[in-house]
């Protein structure tokens, strides 16, 4: 593979004589710029290749300048600048930062000629290197240089690249690339105003703020005018992205919630058992994580991707445990006296937090995402979704179809529900009722775990992990009404959903605050919930 | 309860039927009355020298005393788990922060005797208008019991008239002090964002750090507990508090019978929010600082255990428990830090299992069983100020 690739890479060095393929061994662009200034054509040449070599994004602006003859250098330190004549006087441009730095005489600086043979390559490197590169990634990164920089000299290379383009994506980024330079550099308002159309049928913040400035800044009051309809066309295409966009970070943010909070339903929804060490329980799901991915790392290493696999299974059982344990040790003794459980299991969730700070470090852990969860698809221009918000919100949908036909269509669904229904009928039909309670709270305890599993994906794994969640998610449960799974889904996503619409003009903090106080007040209204128990179950 | 046996109805009877109760009153009056002689009187080299820092501590406890009776008042005597509490402290030590504040005046950092440092900091040009006012001791003591009472009325009002009781009361009390500490954390609330209110000079003119001013502020503390504590006996031994026990044994119960449990309810907690305000106004010029770190959900559930350690229900339990703690709270975070939570977490779950009464709990039974051997052991001196 390597080898194919450096042979293609050659080839195409070849054959527009630039070395764009030593991009490993570039130096940065600071490092390269100074080597501009020499009289030999010869280290001219080669310090365009090292430039274009760096990638760096500013490397246009400098070949561009270099090919009008307005790139110098400063005779006393040697500084590579870029130079505008004013009158008698030289203004030279740093072009790292590409501020003024300052008003010289001639004799200060000395130009960086250019010949013939000098000004082809340029122009081949302007754009080319990576406008024709072999892997589309690099290809639409090109696209997307030329769209900042818009500079006219890339256009001929453009049509070029257009033409040979096979990929969709990149050939219609190179095309948008295409019509901003016309838009800005074509002579005739007919290319211009077909420059805009072209452009805004494609919304997006680039398009947006390309066409604002049209709008605001041509002369031409023809494509003035229809910047500014297209622009209006392309604002309101934005907001309605927009509004999707925050849908999806509702419902993404919904999905965490609804992870936080189902293993809580089943606890305080259907048993009555406040547990405050539910947070606790994902915490300890998340480090289940942390550790299976450690040992695969050891043992594994070529596995690496999918050592989500094991700890899935792993956190269930850890964290189910764990919450067998509470049950058999502490809760069975406190049963009917639910706000002495509430404390309890307060005490506890701070020993489990102390335990765990105690083992692994008060810091946090690192957790990657495996391949398959990282990066994000691009829809339109205005709405990216990241795959591990997506795979979370399929997941947490998942677990909750799970626990509904666990508890709907299992014996020992059954078995659980006539439990907590009636206890001592329950128990006068044979049920071990101990025994169900302490599964029953096992598998709560183990959700939430699975829970802690997903949260390792998008939050820090640290001993305080649950603590974030633990408030929220009885807020999730609280408001959908307890005893009720319907209830937690509907809760989490609107929580959720009402929480991201909120952000944007009240900031996290407040919106959060809003949200709570919402809570608070529904509960007044509606003390049992969304979706309330009705019937005897209700005054417990 | 074994100690609401109020059978006389005037005078002070309701006091002098708690043994309890008058073990307490009995040692504030002595704290009152020989903190200041081992203080300032005795010569430091003397060996009954009491240490300043000591009299600071033992304040600071006191406050928290005085936190703990309001939290007994209501969970102890009407069945009302609030997991806010932490959060009308909170909101009386920013009354009081927000006094001294302005008493600091062109002393700050900035000079400037308008506004506080952080604001100046933070550009603002004038004082914001729930600013105003607080330069006056009088109105700010008044704010300092006002704004948790309004706050607990409000939100007891809405809450208890919906019936939102039991744990759903807590979760959302939980939730109220949650959301409180966030606003507060944010630097446009106009209380010093995560800094919260520090750097006070002095309290009514006078030095906040001199050794004067902490004894007084030890007694001030001390009488409010004493204080704190007649009004919530007062309350629990008259017809009111009968109701209220009505209303935590069995609140469908208390309402069948034709009363309106909610304004009973409201009216404790009410109260209840006022006295947590007036230890936070108490607590603020001992430590020196208030900021949001105070409306931690966690505080307002420890403050829970300091009750239920002394013994819920009792009133002077509370005291006990939430000096005990707090002592133990300053020697094993010093003397080892990764212990503590690990104590406290313990402590929770083993006192609601095996000590649902909490030590005034284990020492009744213990006098029960001895009763004709020793009369009166007094064990709760343990606990009180030394």
């Amino acid at each position: 593979m390597a080898a194919t690739k450096k042979i293609i890479c050659f080839a195409i060095l070849m054959l527009h004589s630039i070395t764009w393929s030593a991009t490993s061994l570039a130096s940065t662009f600071e490092e390269t710029l100074p080597q501009f200034a020499t009289n030999s054509s010869k280290a001219k040449s080669k310090a365009i290749e090292a430039l274009v070599a760096t990638g760096d994004e500013r490397t246009a602006i400098i070949l561009e300048v270099f090919l009008k003859g307005r790139l110098y250098w400063r005779k006393s330190d040697k500084k590579v600048v870029i130079v505008r004549k004013s009158g008698s006087v030289y203004v030279l441009t740093d072009p790292l930062t590409s501020k003024e730095i300052g008003q010289v005489k001639k004799r200060i600086i000395r130009k960086i000629r250019v010949n013939n043979r000098l000004r082809k390559k340029i122009r081949g490197a302007l754009g080319g290197l990576t406008l024709l590169s072999e892997t589309p990634d690099v290809r639409s990164k090109a696209a997307d240089a030329v769209f900042k920089s818009r500079a006219a000299a890339s256009l001929p290379l453009l049509e070029k690249a257009i033409a040979r383009e096979t990929d969709h994506a990149v050939k219609s980024k190179m095309e948008l690339a295409r019509a901003a330079i016309q838009l800005t550099t074509a002579k005739s308002t007919n290319d211009r105003l077909a420059a805009i159309k072209y452009l805004s049928t494609q919304a997006t913040p680039k398009m947006r703020s390309l066409l604002a400035s049209t709008s605001e800044t041509s002369k031409d009051e023809a494509v003035k005018s229809a910047a500014a309809v297209a622009l209006k066309k392309i604002e309101k295409s934005l907001s309605f992205w927009n509004g999707i966009q925050n849908i999806f970070q509702g419902v993404s943010l919904g999905s965490v919630l609804l992870l936080a909070a189902v293993g809580l339903a089943i606890t305080f929804g259907v048993m009555g058992v406040i547990n405050m060490a539910h947070g606790e329980l994902v915490m300890i799901g998340a480090y289940t994580t942390f550790v299976v991915q450690e040992f695969f790392r050891a043992y594994f290493p070529e596995a690496l991707d999918y050592s989500l696999a094991v700890a899935i299974p792993a956190a269930f059982l850890v964290a189910g445990s764990f919450g067998i344990a509470i049950e058999r040790g502490i809760i069975r003794f406190l049963y009917g006296r639910p706000l002495e459980t509430l404390l309890a299991t307060w005490g506890l969730s701070l020993i489990l937090q102390q335990m765990v700070r105690s083992i692994f470090g008060p810091t946090n852990r690192d957790v990657s995402n495996p391949a398959w969860m990282s990066g994000s698809i691009e829809v339109t221009g205005g709405l990216v979704l990241t795959y591990n918000r997506i795979w979370i919100i399929v997941f947490s949908l998942l677990i909750l179809g799970l626990l509904v036909l666990l508890l709907k269509k299992t014996a020992f669904g059954l078995q659980m529900r006539a439990v907590t229904q009636n206890r001592s009928m329950a128990s006068s039909m044979g049920i071990r009722t101990g025994y169900v309670d302490a599964l029953t709270f096992g598998l709560g305890s183990g959700i939430a775990g699975i829970a802690g599993v997903a949260l390792s994906q998008i939050d820090n794994v640290s001993p305080n992990l649950g603590q974030n969640y633990i408030i929220d998610s009885f807020m999730v449960v609280v408001f959908g009404g307890v005893g009720n799974l319907w209830g937690t889904l509907v809760g989490a996503f609107s929580l959720g959903i009402a929480n991201k619409f909120m952000e944007p003009f009240a900031g996290a903090v407040l919106a959060k605050i809003f949200v709570l106080i919402a809570i608070i007040l529904f509960i007044q209204k509606r003390p049992r919930g969304l979706f309330a128990l009705k019937g005897r179950a209700v005054e417990n | 309860m074994a100690h609401d046996n109020s059978g006389q109805k005037s005078g002070f009877a309701f006091l002098l039927t708690d043994t309890g109760g008058k073990i307490l009153l009995g040692l504030i009056a002595a704290g009152v009355f020989l903190v200041p002689i081992l203080n300032l009187m005795v010569p430091v080299d003397s060996a009954f020298h009491l240490p300043t820092y000591l009299v600071a501590l033992f304040g600071k406890y006191l406050t928290y005393a005085l936190l703990a009776l309001s939290v007994d008042l209501i969970w102890g005597y009407c069945g009302i788990l609030s997991l806010g509490h932490g959060a009308f402290f909170a909101l009386g030590g920013y009354g009081m922060g927000m006094y001294m504040m302005r008493q600091i005046g062109d002393r700050g950092v900035y000079g400037n005797a308008e506004l506080p440092d952080f604001m100046v900091f933070l550009n603002w040009t004038e004082l914001p208008w729930y600013w105003f006012g607080f330069s006056n001791f009088s109105f700010a003591m008044f704010m300092v019991v006002l704004v948790p009472g309004i706050l607990a009325f409000l939100f007891g009002w809405l809450a208890f008239r919906s019936r939102v009781t039991g744990v759903y009361l807590s979760i959302i009390t939980q939730a109220m002090t949650y959301a409180l500490m966030l606003a507060f954390f944010r630097n446009d609330m106009g209380f010093g964002g995560n800094n919260g209110l520090t750097d006070f000079k002095d309290l009514l003119g006078f030095n906040l750090q001199s050794q004067g001013m902490r004894v007084s502020l030890f007694i001030l503390s001390a009488l409010a507990v004493a204080g704190g504590y007649v009004i919530c006996r007062y309350i629990v031994s008259s017809r009111l508090g009968r109701v209220l026990v009505a209303i935590r044994d069995s609140e469908s119960r208390t309402r069948f019978l034709g009363y309106r449990v909610e304004y009973y309810q409201l009216f404790v907690f009410t109260l209840s929010a006022m006295l947590a305000g007036v230890a936070g106004a108490l607590y603020v010029p001992q430590v020196g600082i208030i900021n949001p770190s105070e409306f931690t959900p966690a505080n307002s559930i420890e403050l829970v255990i300091w009750v239920a350690i002394g013994g819920r229900g009792t009133l002077y339990g509370a005291v006990l428990g939430a000096i005990l703690v707090n002592y133990a709270k300053t020697y094993l975070t010093s003397a080892f830090p990764e212990a503590w939570l690990y104590a406290l977490g313990a402590l929770f779950i083993l006192v609601t299992i095996f000590l649902p009464k909490g030590i005034v709990g284990i020492i009744s039974a213990w006098k029960v069983r001895k009763i004709e051997s020793s009369p009166d052991p007094e064990p709760e001196a343990v606990g009180g100020i030394k």
